[in-house]
């Protein structure tokens, strides 16, 4: 079997065994919706209390929200393997299988729990997404939606590149640390409101270290076709989501780094 | 135990259990150390996002009841009492009616309750404190040092505010505790908890003031958001830190916790009187 088909042989395997436990599914899709729909409260109460922030409508923000939250539901799903890498592969010494089997360890580990839950989140996006189409009046044109589209695949990339790193992480610390969730979960958080509000040093971090903004930020200006306050050119979000997917190669580079270093625990 | 037992030696067993179990919980520092990173970042991005609000409704003339250095005092004293929410039960609980270990505790010639109450409290109070010490030394001697001061977490209004707002956090501390409490029983009455939680930990961060003060939501809601009992989690101290409530408001907030956590630990202790009786054992 191709390693394509096997992929998708894993994810519905895994989807199967989920399905197995509807009810339990079912609760925690539902706890990942209600879970990111608080912050929409935050988003609201803000815009309700305040009225417009810098120039920058419910609707414009609701659109970082939105595509922001759809392409970390989806490198969720599939990172959660090097999420769980320390304790569930590493302690128990079931990652040595993994090294056994000839096939590319980063598909095993990508379709081993791909978790049906994550569609709480995916779905929160896509209503958030709507919500701001309906404000904003967004004409979704075939340009609008390949920049769309090009954009939650960098965001994928660059999200699932993260847990890569996290997962490569537990080569040394043989443990899942909670200390990537600054750049996961903080990631979305920054990135769901539009960068012209940060601080300067806040943005340069956004942009070239971890670059949320290029695969947020620029290609929704771009969709709402509005002019970047701090004076970026119109075509940078066209481009700027391909940064995700040098993210993702650079972290792959750590990651090959970090198994060469790979001592099994034993057992 | 007689009759004569003095309430010292009463209180010991349950004395006992919380400081064991916090003292067990302090050595988890890795998990403290990654959660406090977590807490300053998502901290910092609240303080820059509400500068912005503020700082444009300052030209637009829109209104908070809150000043901009208070809401920022306010994300700083939330992020470090996160971990004082009630998230989820106490897992050693869980973990005792899984492996039979419950049974021990029947046997203890002292009531369940309680000395899981005293347990899950120990176990709350040690995953705050050291959250809570490193949020403070962030917020209040870092900030400032590096140049944000106005981005700093600011001291209390006044002496009288700040001992209110200790005396409100150790409520806070038995609110959550009670709350776990109703988690436990139902770890151990074999309910869905993981699902529980999945649900109820949005609406504790929403209805307890962590994700926004209370008092930035609407105008019409501040009542009802004032008087359910999970205000009392964290916007009740808050307030009490602003100077907010004086006098006889103080009290009454004070009081408004009491009363929840008298509700609650009334509750909790019937709901796991009814599990007790009906769970079994296997094994030995």
């Amino acid at each position: 079997m191709g390693s394509i088909p096997l992929f998708f042989r894993l994810v519905g395997a895994s989807l199967g065994g989920q399905a197995r436990y509807p009810a339990s599914a079912l609760m925690l899709t539902v706890g990942q919706f209600l879970g990111t729909g608080i912050e929409v409260i935050a988003v609201w109460a803000l815009f309700h209390r305040f009225g417009d922030v810098q120039g920058w409508r419910i609707g414009e923000v609701a659109l970082f929200y939105g595509l922001v939250n759809c392409m970390f539901a989806l490198a969720d799903a599939l990172g959660r393997g090097f999420d769980v890498l320390g304790t569930e592969f590493l302690r128990t010494g079931a990652f040595d299988r993994l090294l056994l089997r000839p096939r590319p360890l980063a598909l095993q580990l990508m379709g081993n729990d791909f978790r049906i839950s994550r569609l709480g989140r995916l779905l929160q996006g896509l209503a958030m997404v709507a919500f701001a189409t309906q404000q904003m009046g967004i004409a979704w044109t075939p340009g609008a939606v390949a920049i769309a589209l090009i954009a939650i695949a960098g965001g994928v990339a660059l999200f699932l590149g993260i847990l890569v790193l996290q997962g490569t992480l537990a080569f040394w610390t043989v443990e899942s640390l909670e200390i990537a969730n600054v750049l996961t979960y903080g990631g979305v958080q920054a990135a769901q409101y539009p960068l012209a509000l940060y601080a300067r040093w806040f943005r340069r971090v956004l942009t070239f270290i971890v670059p949320l903004a290029c695969v947020a930020y620029y290609p929704v200006l771009a969709i709402l076709g509005k002019a970047d306050p701090l004076g970026a050119p119109a075509w940078v979000g066209l481009v700027s989501p391909l940064a995700g997917f040098v993210f993702l190669a650079a972290a792959f580079g750590v990651w090959r780094f970090g198994l060469r270093r790979y001592a099994s625990t034993g057992s | 135990m007689t009759a004569a037992t003095s309430p010292r030696d009463l209180a010991r067993p349950y004395l006992a259990a919380f400081a064991s179990r916090f003292l067990q919980m302090l050595q988890y520092r890795t998990a403290a150390l990654a959660g406090f990173a977590t807490q300053c970042w998502w901290g910092g991005i609240k303080v820059m996002v509400f500068a912005a609000f503020y700082g444009h409704a300052a030209t637009t003339g829109a209104s908070s009841s809150m000043s901009l250095a208070q809401a920022i005092t306010y994300t700083w004293l939330a992020q470090g009492l996160l971990v004082l929410l009630p998230w989820l039960g106490d897992p050693e609980v869980g973990q005792a009616v899984r492996t039979g270990a419950v049974a021990y505790d029947r046997l203890r010639p002292v009531d369940a309750y309680a000395l899981w109450f005293a347990r899950s409290a120990g176990w709350i109070a040690a995953r705050v404190l050291p959250r809570v010490a490193l949020m403070a030394a962030f917020a209040m001697v870092v900030l400032p040092l590096a140049g944000l001061g106005e981005w700093a977490w600011q001291l209390p209004a006044g002496v009288a505010a700040g001992l209110a707002f200790m005396l409100s956090a150790v409520f806070a501390l038995l609110l959550s505790t009670s709350m776990v409490m109703l988690l436990n029983v139902a770890a151990t009455a074999a309910l869905n908890e993981r699902g529980i939680s999945a649900v109820a930990t949005p609406v504790v961060i929403v209805l307890s003031g962590n994700l926004l003060p209370l008092a930035m939501l609407p105008d019409g809601w501040q009542t009802a958001l004032l008087v359910q009992p999970l205000a009392g989690l964290m916007d009740i101290p808050a307030r009490l830190y602003f100077g907010q409530l004086q006098g006889w408001q103080a009290i009454g907030g004070l009081g408004l916790q009491v009363f929840w956590i008298a509700v609650l630990v009334a509750f909790g202790h019937f709901a796991m009187g009814r599990t007790m009786r009906g769970l079994q054992v296997q094994g030995g």
